[in-house]
């Protein structure tokens, strides 16, 4: 299947004098962890399908820097900044998405003092936009009557009151979206933000994933729908340590759109 | 000695204020020990914020049953006080319910302080039930003992107390009551008191009336001492309180010129530094103690109420971890207070005293288990931002001391090598596409 992925780089549409429409900031994880890979295709697989002319930073790309900022070093993070903000501004960058919402927060939030302004999307608003404009067409297939239950990332949610655009998708699916006692501006996080990721919890009595799977698990849903790659590496582990991985799934959002057209 | 009680309560009305004000002159000393911080941008969204969540309570009332007693109470408090304006007058110019000259709108007046006061002395004793019968989980968590514990309940005895001095000074009062109007609530207080002689009734109402108006002297300047002192401090607080979305964090200054430094092939990393700088001492990096806060964190810290809604929304504290938002901002009071009294005690000069927020009160503990998710911040009704604090005092363990923990070291060094969290190449970054 990947043969039929087209990805183009910034730098050969340089070489060819044209500008993308938008570029595709991949993130670490969307490169390099596994699971994510696969979101990363998913959603290359819909560009594709709606013909949008993107572009990938490829090996030019670097870590925001977010997590290093959240652990504290200020440095390391505005040396991340500083640098990507050199490369996309050469480019010309002017519209950039994002699958990930911690990158998704710090170009859009972080960025523009350091001299880097661009509009920046998360991908769940740039396929509602694809949507609402025709160029991607959407039926329920086989999610119609599913239920299922969304996962507010923290940087995308409270972080930057992005609820909508995620729900809209899956209700495009014809799917039955049910909430969490705690969603929206009180999502509970997955427990992966501010470096968590990286290092083991501190002493307490319960894993942050494992609450929050508690809460999905209580909606019965078949899909815990996710918009993050951290997040669903955390509900993905969350289900596992519950023994659900029979019963639930955890699926990106654009992975749900591209799995509805069997892209 | 006719004159006698008009300067007694002229003295204590004196008192009263000159040790509010001072106790204010210290509160804004103790803040401006905080850093500079710009916060003259977005008025309008600001004053906006404050007439919202501040005066109009937005934030209380998403926790309904809180929310509605907290409005009845708030509302009580502050249209009462409209009653303490005729007492101060009576009391300094020896008139007697000065206010019932306006005729039948004085009877409405005092009608609504009645009820008010009946709703708001409820509310309180739902509110003391809540703390100390029912034991909401987020008054009992490991920072609410002894001090902070009592003095949520002496503010609800106070409020019970003045509620019920009001209601007696009315039912007291015979003027009043023969006037008939607006004694809603005392009409039906005053036969308690049948039986009693005019002047032991007189007596009593006296007796109120001042014991009601120096308590709420007393309750004035208790405020500076309590957590009660949001009734105050939640204005400028959401005034200042943060504009930017929740998930944009700061930018050190400091940072960016030194970064700008590094990356500038122009620049002579040996050069000698410019004249009339050599004695500077370089910026520090984050925060250790509370001078190295700015200054609307420390407001923040003398706005925090100890609601404990954050720590309830906390994902670290309700998994069990020691993080407690709460606890971050008490500890910073505490320690804020303990700096000023210092300052107090050596003639205006902070003497070293060999204690600092970090460790003496925040353990770095409490700040690694923080995952950034601004549920805290989201929760707080009057705009306290505790995750700031936690982001400054990593940044002074990690960029003053290099005290993360190794794992987050080496996901630093990933991202400095390889411009990843993981060790992974660089020059990978691409292969997904074919793989």
């Amino acid at each position: 299947m990947s043969e039929s992925l087209k990805v183009p780089t910034m730098a050969e549409f340089m070489a060819q004098g044209k500008q993308p429409e938008v570029l595709f900031w991949v993130g670490c994880a969307g490169s390099f962890d596994d699971r994510a890979k696969k979101i990363t295709k998913a959603f290359v697989k819909l560009l594709n399908k709606a013909g949008v002319e993107f572009a990938v930073l490829g090996t030019e790309e670097s870590c925001t820097g977010d997590p290093a900022k959240r652990a504290g070093n200020e440095f390391l993070f505005q040396m991340q900044a500083v640098t990507n903000i050199e490369v996309l501004n050469a480019y010309e960058v002017k519209k950039i998405v994002t699958a990930c919402p911690h990158c998704f927060n710090t170009i859009k939030n972080e960025y523009p003092e350091l001299g880097g302004n661009y509009e920046v999307m998360h991908h769940t608003q740039f396929l509602k936009t694809l949507l609402d404009d025709g160029r991607l067409t959407v039926e329920g297939g086989k999610f119609k009557g599913k239920r299922i239950t969304f996962h507010d990332p923290c940087y995308l949610g409270r972080a930057n009151n992005v609820y909508e655009a995620p729900r809209e998708l899956i209700l495009k699916l014809e799917a039955e979206l049910v909430e969490m006692k705690n969603c929206r501006r009180n999502g509970l996080c997955c427990g992966a933000g501010g470096a968590q990721m990286f290092k083991d919890a501190e002493k307490g009595d319960k894993e942050v994933n494992v609450a929050r799977t508690e809460q999905a698990l209580d909606v019965k849903p078949e899909i815990i729908a996710a918009g993050c790659p951290f997040c669903n590496t955390m509900m993905t582990d969350g289900v596992k340590a519950k023994e659900k991985e029979s019963d639930v799934e955890v699926v990106d959002i654009a992975e749900l759109i591209a799995n509805a057209q069997d892209l | 000695m006719q004159y006698l009680s008009n300067i007694l309560f002229a003295i204590l009305l004196i008192v009263g204020i000159g040790f509010f004000a001072k106790n204010v002159k210290k509160l804004i000393r103790n803040i401006k020990l905080g850093r500079d911080l710009d916060v003259n941008d977005h008025k309008s969204e600001r004053w906006k914020n404050m007439a919202m969540i501040a005066l109009g309570q937005s934030k209380m009332v998403r926790r309904p049953i809180a929310g509605i007693l907290h409005a009845i109470v708030y509302v009580g408090f502050i249209i009462i006080n409209i009653e303490v304006l005729e007492i101060v007058i009576d009391g300094l110019f020896g008139t007697h319910r000065i206010f019932s000259s306006i005729g039948n709108l004085y009877g409405v007046l005092i009608g609504a302080f009645e009820i008010l006061a009946i709703l708001v002395f409820v509310s309180v004793i739902l509110f003391w039930i809540r703390r100390n019968i029912i034991k909401l989980k987020r008054f009992w968590k490991s920072e609410m003992t002894s001090w902070p514990k009592n003095d949520a309940n002496y503010i609800l005895y106070f409020e019970m107390v003045l509620m019920t001095l009001f209601i007696v000074m009315n039912a007291t009062d015979s003027h009043f009551q023969d006037m008939n109007s607006g004694n809603l609530i005392s009409q039906f207080v005053a036969p308690w008191f049948n039986g009693l002689s005019e002047g032991t009734i007189h007596f009593i109402e006296r007796g109120a009336w001042w014991i009601h108006i120096v308590g709420i002297f007393i309750f004035l300047n208790y405020l500076y001492f309590s957590k009660h002192l949001h009734i105050l401090l939640a204005f400028p607080n959401t005034y200042y309180g943060k504009i930017n979305p929740k998930g944009q964090l700061d930018n050190l200054e400091a940072v960016t010129k030194e970064v700008k430094m590094m990356m500038d092939p122009n620049i002579d990393p040996f050069a000698a530094p410019a004249a009339g700088t050599e004695g500077e001492v370089p910026a520090k990096f984050g925060a250790s103690d509370v001078q190295d806060l700015n200054w609307v964190q420390l407001l923040n810290a003398y706005t925090c109420t100890e609601c404990g809604r954050c720590t309830s929304e906390c994902p670290a504290n309700q998994t069990g971890k020691k993080l407690s938002p709460r606890k971050i901002m008490m500890d910073t009071r505490d320690r804020l207070e303990e700096v000023g009294k210092n300052i107090d005690a050596n003639n205006g000069e902070f003497k070293e005293d060999g204690k600092q927020l970090l460790d003496d009160y925040i353990t770095k503990e409490e700040l690694w288990a923080c995952t950034s998710c601004n549920a805290c911040v989201e929760a707080c009704p009057v705009s306290i931002d505790p995750l700031s604090i936690i982001l400054d005092m990593r940044r002074y363990l990690v960029m003053e001391q290099s005290a993360a923990p190794v794992e987050l070291n080496n996901m630093m060094t990933n991202i400095e090598n390889n411009g990843a969290p993981w060790p992974y190449n660089q020059m990978d970054r691409l292969n997904w596409k074919n793989e």
